[in-house]
């Protein structure tokens, strides 16, 4: 009973954060509204005991990538007006796409086949269970090959964004720290001895 | 290439750091050399530059002669000054103010006075509680110079040597 | 005092009913903890701020202040009196919201990471499993603050200082997370607990030498690296560009008076101290005493960790008294360039030391 009204209440956060995100004229508080949707559905997560997805989405998301994204965000001189005027254009597009997510989701969680009913509900794993290590156990033994292999595409794209995005500067006046500090005084510093010169 | 080497130990040893972090260490112990200033002062020169004074003869008389060239020299326009003459047919001054907010204590009112009588003294605590506070007038600042007499003139001669 | 609890229990559930009881029980029971948590921190910020002003200055060949009470002791007090007396301003164009939103949003991962932290054995609010996740996660909120004081305040000296914390605070986040990946991988725990009490196991401790057990010695390089993020990831000199109060007068807080600046204030040393602690309890035995001796082990385990903490605290104190700011590019450098590869590389040297026959955590 408890557990069910919290889980309301984060729900009706998550749902209003979520529609804020699309509605906030202001592209700083819409940022901050996904940050809050984010935070809630990792509460959500933890209602179900799934602590290690609620603190890495926390991590990841909350702590790296939605920095990142206002960061962007902030920088930005963001037209409203400019952004507004496709509206019309585009909506049955959106809503389209919109249609047919609301299907996809409704045919996996209430269908027959795939509906949630079909599937086994979880028991209670009790406080020793540790989500952490079973999902460790399974990702490297039986996923280890599509684990491996998205861990690969992701060096890649790693790889492939840092070398779209370096351009090797000439004119640039850095300095590289390595070298001033290995400068010797020799390097520098010469000292000559000179005869004394009478003043005329 | 030796030397290369021992850098990059010394980097990541961060020797340096800690060497620098070794003197700061020291004087955590070194004696302290903070005054308490309330109980304890340190001495103060003779030709300290604080409050504003005017100087009387040793007869009674002002000296003051309202030639007005401390007005003139004063950089920051914080003297003013207006004259006329007394009935014993000497000038003198009728006001005589200076503005301590606009004051920068350099001294040349002081430098600049032939007479010896405006002059700038030791003392250096003073205070105003209200706007126009430190607006001081003839009458004020002829009351510091009655009451410090003694001091300015001592501080004066202590001086003189090196005029 | 395990017995008035449990008859408190019996009360919550005879007045609530068997549904609401328990759960309400919780609640207060849990809410009442948080305050015994946190007040006693807040104090120890208090006293930090005293110390920090102490040490430098006697560091400085000054006695700092002494006015307040006895040599300075109530110090503190009056700060604080003197900050919540002092008005709010808002500044004309600031985001009135989000202005008084982040003083709390940077104030709030400081004491909510406190929740996992074990103080000695079986003293711990909660004592989950993935203590160490949810402590890298919380720490990482702490940025929010920053950025939304810089960029609400509408000030472009505020907003250039949250801009340097955020970009600084993200990079260092990734170094110190595999400092920590060392500890949690010769751990094979990520509860905290178990991390500590494994430090407590090994070729010394067995022979009374504890404090050769700990992790700092195994992992010293990954000490110093956690450390030297700690230090960045806090904002403190030497890596507080994002004050910078020579550079653009105070960072992010600039706009910011009275009690809104003195809650970030308190978020900053409370961080110091959270990170100070943190690295108690991964690298110096937490609550376990140095040596095995009925002296040392007379002492409260509590205590072994203050004064852990306090050592350590006391370093930050010392570098900000010794070490110039560093440029902001050098810091950007240190941790990408140097810190990043370093970890990255222990993190491997540990896995293979691990598969070695000369593996000295297997008794873990």
């Amino acid at each position: 009973m408890f557990e069910t009204i919290v889980f309301y209440v984060f729900a009706a956060i998550l749902l209003f954060a979520a529609a804020r995100v699309i509605t906030a004229r202001n592209p700083v508080h819409a940022a901050l509204f996904l940050v809050l949707a984010f935070f809630t559905a990792a509460a959500i997560w933890l209602l179900l005991r799934a602590e290690f997805l609620a603190i890495a989405l926390v991590l990841v998301y909350v702590g790296a990538v939605m920095v990142l994204f206002l960061f962007v965000v902030m920088m930005l001189d963001i037209n409203l007006d400019r952004l507004r005027e496709g509206f019309w254009h585009h909506l049955p597009l959106g809503l389209a796409v919109a249609v047919v997510m609301l299907a996809e989701t409704v045919f996996v969680l209430g269908g027959r086949y795939f509906g949630l009913a079909t599937l086994p509900a979880p028991g209670d794993p009790g406080t020793a269970y540790n989500n952490t290590k079973e999902i460790g156990r399974v990702v490297y033994t039986d996923y280890i090959y599509p684990f491996e292999l998205s861990a690969v595409l992701l060096l890649v794209a790693i790889i492939a964004a840092i070398s779209l995005t370096l351009r090797r500067r000439t004119d640039t006046k850095a300095q590289n720290p390595a070298q001033q500090v290995a400068v010797k005084r020799q390097d520098r510093v010469r000292l000559v001895s000179m005869p004394a010169e009478k003043e005329e | 290439m030796i030397d290369r080497i021992r850098d990059l130990f010394k980097t990541f040893l961060l020797i340096e750091l800690v060497k620098g972090m070794a003197i700061t260490g020291r004087y955590l112990f070194a004696r302290k050399i903070t005054v308490q200033y309330p109980e304890e002062k340190t001495p103060i020169s003779p030709r300290f530059r604080g409050l504003h004074a005017l100087r009387r003869y040793p007869n009674g008389e002002e000296r003051c002669i309202a030639c007005k060239l401390c007005e003139a020299v004063c950089p920051a326009l914080a003297i003013t000054i207006e004259s006329a003459q007394r009935e014993d047919g000497t000038r003198r001054t009728t006001r005589y103010d200076i503005d301590l907010t606009k004051c920068i204590f350099c001294g040349m009112c002081e430098e600049s006075c032939p007479v010896d009588s405006i002059v700038e003294t030791r003392i250096l605590e003073y205070h105003g509680e209200r706007r126009g506070d430190l607006y001081y007038t003839k009458e004020m600042l002829l009351a510091i110079g009655d009451k410090y007499e003694a001091q300015i003139a001592a501080d004066r001669a202590s001086d003189a040597a090196y005029r | 005092m395990s017995e008035i609890v449990h008859t408190f229990e019996g009360y919550s559930a005879a007045w609530f009913g068997p549904e609401w009881g328990p759960a309400l029980f919780l609640t207060v029971k849990t809410l009442l903890l948080i305050v015994a948590i946190a007040i006693p921190i807040i104090l120890c910020v208090a006293y930090l701020t005293l110390a920090e002003r102490k040490v430098i200055g006697y560091m400085q060949v000054r006695i700092g202040p002494n006015r307040v009470g006895w040599n300075g002791l109530l110090q503190p007090f009056a700060d604080v009196l003197k900050l919540l007396v002092k008005e709010v301003v808002v500044p004309t164009g600031a985001n009135r919201f989000l202005f008084v939103l982040a003083p709390m949003l940077s104030l709030m991962p400081a004491l909510a990471a406190w929740a996992v932290i074990p103080f000695a054995p079986e003293l711990v609010l909660a004592d989950i499993n993935a203590g160490l996740l949810y402590l890298l996660a919380i720490t990482s909120m702490g940025v929010y603050g920053v950025i939304i004081a810089g960029w609400a305040a509408n000030s472009k000296y505020a907003f250039l200082g949250a801009m340097r914390s955020a970009a600084q605070i993200v990079s260092y986040e990734i170094a110190m997370g595999f400092a920590l990946i060392c500890v949690l991988m010769v751990s094979q725990s990520l509860n905290i607990s178990d991390i500590v009490n494994g430090q407590g196991r090994g070729h010394f401790a067995e022979k009374g030498l504890n404090f050769l057990s700990w992790n700092w010695l195994p992992l010293f390089p990954m000490f110093l690296v956690y450390f030297i993020a700690a230090v960045a990831e806090t904002n403190r000199a030497p890596f507080d560009v994002a004050e910078g109060e020579s550079e653009i007068v105070a960072g992010f807080h600039v706009e910011y008076s009275g009690m809104t600046f003195a809650l970030f204030f308190l978020a900053e040393y409370a961080n110091m101290i959270l990170v100070s602690t943190l690295a108690a309890l991964m690298f110096l035995g937490g609550w376990l005493s140095p040596v095995d001796s009925t002296f040392a082990n007379a002492v409260p385990p509590i205590l072994w960790l203050a004064l852990k903490v306090a050592a350590l605290l006391f370093c930050f104190l010392w570098f900000r008294a010794t070490f110039p700011r560093y440029r902001y590019d050098q810091i950007m450098r240190l941790g990408w360039k140097i810190f990043i590869p370093l970890t990255l590389i222990w993190v491997a040297v540990i896995g293979i030391w691990m598969q070695t026959p000369y593996n000295i955590w297997s008794g873990s």
